[in-house]
């Protein structure tokens, strides 16, 4: 085994950090029984931690569990069960995934046993399956809900109609709910500090996904990217956790960026740069690591992707702000993206393309997922036109690992990786 | 049944069927010619269409390009795994079938019509293109004031196109206009309800998809005459069919020869989604008082249950089951378009109410284009046959 480098050691310090806050969190969760804490089951986009945690209420993220499921390997055995029991073939995996876990005992990633619902509170942006997905669990489960009906962002700006009905649904519904489910007050001068420290880290993602500006990138904002969002996306934002871990990415990723190193994959740091990709949509979980090597190998690095952006836009330029907690609340939750128009995913991926100096764009067609992959022909189009830079399209799905063909996958990113070879050399001709 | 009552019967099935068929929509070109109205196109399953007329625009429904359509450029927009009908609307945006309308409306059905309003905008640039949001809080003063303000927005977006401002007078005259329009769609229902065999259902659906491209006034009086001429009409007789309620076909439309597979494998069609605008309501949108309130109050709260609503207390299925018994159907048939998300979301759900309720049910999915019914026949033709067994048990 080759000697471990000074910035591979660096890089495994905020691994392990999220690893064990991310094992506290499940631990925490597994106790409730004894300890009494609470928990609030919800979805990443439009998800409301800093509230949900100024409840001293624990969060519960059905999508994290399934596509730790489907890393796993859990996921076929889950999907299956869940069609057994009716689900189409047809709909979101996540969903059925989901569902078979809990029918499974609802075991989590971590082997502990996650704890029942005392809420469900749907924060329902940028996907209608969630809506539906909620309405599956509440059948399972005898807690109250919470509906947040987030609106579309169709004209491409948050209006103030928009902002007025988000707000008054968390302060007229949720802010009561949670109030009834926890026993405590609202307590908005702890939500602000929630919501500061919220600002920090997100300061601090927007510099570790801008560092792949930066030739060579030393992240790869796709594969790596997944792991850096996970804390900010999930049960962590809001809390000092959150601060560190991101002030100490952002150390090891700037260190990177400073000695010229490339991202560190799987298999070990990236040697050479070759092509610079950025990729729209969800990536394959039940063959991460596969998936991730068929780009490592030919020296491919995404530099930027939209799937980062689905629990939040930082890098626009939104901040949760604690001068303005439950507006900047509601517009986290209008921003995300997944609920931004077609036009404006648009108008985002050919921005990547440009300010990252990509080589062109991938998308990752995901059969689960309507609300991503519904109109992406059309975003490569459209991306490729503004850009004059090639566009590239595969296709897998999220959990189900039926819809995973290595071998065609490994094809197209070959044929799309030589198109950009052969563009370049048109170009240098 | 006197030759006048058939004739009657077959010109008014016939212009229906010529108006489901005609996807340059020739009725609203002569429309427009005549009035010099707006035309605007809407997409599944919604939108209050007193406040276009009100407002001199003519709702124009748009349920994708049927099993004629050949789809040239429409595939090349959409994967495989996603449903027919955004691909055929695509299509016909292309081929110049749509150039009449002035705009079209995506109301907020599902991911696939939201992002393809998106995609209209990026496509069709210089013609309006709304998304029309609503809301799933279903508290007045929530969800109502925020659907309210959706709609004045729209409203303006109309004027702004060169449609007429509203005006409440007018717009409660317009609630008058589409109350006649659903009484006459309710005494049809009411009709098959009853006497099954005397409106069959591939008829009346060509009604409702005749309703979607023409005058509100001209539908109303050719449901008149449909109703005037089967009230003549003594020649059909019942059968030994099985009652039917369908469901899932809110949004993507089975092709014609579909309907009619099924009624010939053994069903009645008592109670159906198809063409759901002209029902999304429950009732009548109320007259007296503020009109613009009273179209947002018959949203959030008498809409019907539909898979794209979300349903905050009762038991999921309490609605399907209680129309099942309403309409005294025997089973239920799902019928609903391949990789249609809220359709097939929403069916386990609702199939463990039927469970609990004891009632029979089956399943399928079709997509628009599909030209073999072969298996879908003989499926629900056992269907039939099996419910029919049960009765004489
Ligand atoms: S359809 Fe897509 S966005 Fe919606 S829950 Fe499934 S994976 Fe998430
Ligand atoms: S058929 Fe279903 S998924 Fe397709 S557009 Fe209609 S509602 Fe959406």
């Amino acid at each position: 085994m080759a000697p471990k480098t000074e910035t591979q050691v660096h890089k495994e310090d905020s691994q392990l950090r999220q690893k064990t806050m991310i094992a506290e969190h499940y631990t925490r969760l597994a106790n409730t029984p004894d300890t009494g804490e609470k928990s609030v089951y919800t979805f990443v986009p439009g998800n409301l931690t800093e509230l949900i945690r100024s409840f001293d209420l624990l969060p519960v993220l059905p999508e994290i569990n399934a596509l730790q499921s489907a890393m796993r390997g859990k996921s076929r055995e889950y999907i299956a069960i869940a069609e057994k029991l009716g689900h189409s073939e047809d709909v979101c995996t996540y969903v059925k995934c989901d569902l078979g876990m809990m029918k499974s005992g609802n075991v989590g990633p971590t082997g502990e046993r996650l704890p029942k619902p005392d809420l469900l509170l749907l924060s329902y942006t940028g996907c209608f399956t969630f809506m539906k997905w909620f309405e599956i669990l509440r059948e399972e489960y005898d807690c109250p809900v919470a509906m947040l009906h987030v609106p579309y962002q169709a004209g491409g700006v948050i209006t103030d109609s928009m902002r007025t009905y988000v707000v008054e649904q968390l302060r007229d519904k949720v802010i009561p709910l949670l109030e009834q489910v926890s026993g405590k007050r609202y307590d908005e001068a702890r939500l602000r500090a929630m919501l500061t420290r919220s600002a920090r880290a997100e300061d601090d993602l927007v510099a570790v996904l801008n560092a792949a500006r930066s030739r060579p990138s030393p992240i790869d904002a796709y594969f790596g990217g997944v792991y850096y969002i996970g804390p900010i996306f999930s049960a962590f934002r809001g809390t000092e956790d959150a601060v560190d871990y991101y002030r100490m990415l952002r150390d090891e990723v700037e260190e990177r960026a400073r000695e010229g190193l490339g991202p560190v994959t799987p298999e070990g740091p990236m040697e050479r740069e070759r092509f610079r990709l950025v990729v729209e949509g969800p990536p394959n979980w039940t063959n991460f690591r596969e998936f991730w090597k068929m780009f490592a190998d030919e020296g491919a690095v995404v530099v930027a992707s939209t799937y980062t952006k689905v629990g939040g836009v930082y890098d626009m330029g939104f901040r949760h702000d604690p001068n303005r907690p439950l507006e900047s609340l509601a517009e986290y939750c209008l921003g995300c993206y997944t609920n931004l128009s077609l036009p404006r995913r648009v108008e985002m991926l050919a921005r990547y393309v440009q300010d990252f100096d990509a080589d062109g764009l991938l998308v990752n067609s995901i059969k689960s997922c309507n609300s991503f992959s519904a109109g992406q022909l059309m975003i490569l189009r459209e991306v490729e036109r503004r850009t004059g830079r090639p566009g590239g399209f595969i296709e897998s799905d999220l959990v189900d690992p039926r819809y995973f063909s290595a071998a065609n996958i490994k094809n197209r990113l070959e044929s799309y990786l030589q198109m950009i070879e052969q563009k370049r050399a048109g170009r240098t001709a | 049944m006197s030759a006048g009552a058939s004739s009657r019967l077959s010109a008014v099935l016939q212009r229906a069927e010529d108006l489901y068929r005609d996807r340059t929509l020739g009725e609203v070109r002569a429309w427009k010619a005549r009035t010099r109205g707006l035309a605007i196109g809407f997409m599944p399953i919604y939108i209050p269409r007193e406040m276009l007329h009100a407002q001199g625009v003519m709702p124009v429904g748009i349920m994708g390009g049927g099993d004629d359509l050949e789809i040239i450029r429409g595939d090349a927009y959409y994967q495989s795994y996603i449903c027919h009908i955004p691909r055929s609307t695509i299509e016909m945006g292309l081929n110049g079938s749509l150039d009449c309308l002035d705009g079209m409306i995506f109301p907020a059905t599902c991911d696939v019509i939201r992002n393809l309003s998106g995609m209209w905008q990026l496509q069709f640039p210089d013609r309006l293109s709304c998304y029309l949001d609503v809301p799933q809080n279903f508290d007045a003063a929530l969800g109502g004031s925020f659907y309210r303000r959706e709609l004045e927005h729209l409203s303006h977006e109309l004027v702004a196109h060169g449609a007429r401002p509203l005006e409440p007078e007018v717009l409660r005259a317009s609630i008058v206009t589409y109350n006649e329009n659903r009484r006459r769609v309710e005494t049809l229902f009411g009709l098959r309800r009853r006497a099954p065999w005397k409106i069959p259902t591939h008829e009346l659906y060509l009604l409702l998809r005749a309703g979607q491209v023409m005058a509100v006034e001209d539908f109303t009086a050719m449901l008149e005459e449909y109703i005037t001429a089967v009230n003549e009409d003594t020649t059909r007789q019942p059968l030994d069919q099985a009652r039917v309620l369908l469901t899932g076909s809110f949004c993507e439309q089975p092709p014609l020869g579909l309907i009619k597979t099924l009624e010939r494998s053994g069903c009645y069609i008592v109670e159906d989604d198809f063409v759901q605008v002209h029902r999304f309501i429950r009732g009548e949108v109320r007259v007296e008082g503020d009109p613009m309130d009273n179209i947002v109050r018959a949203f959030v709260e008498d809409g019907v249950a539909s898979p794209v609503r979300y349903i905050a207390e009762h038991e999921k299925g309490a609605e399907l089951v209680a129309r099942v018994r309403e309409c005294a159907a025997e089973g239920v048939i799902y019928c609903s378009a391949s990789f249609c998300d809220p359709a097939l979301l929403d069916q386990p759900m609702t199939v463990r109410a039927l469970e609990k309720a004891g009632i029979p049910y089956t399943a399928f999915k079709f997509a628009e284009n599909n030209g073999q019914f072969q298996v879908i026949r003989e499926q629900s033709g056992t269907f039939a046959d099996s419910i029919k067994l049960w009765s004489e048990v």
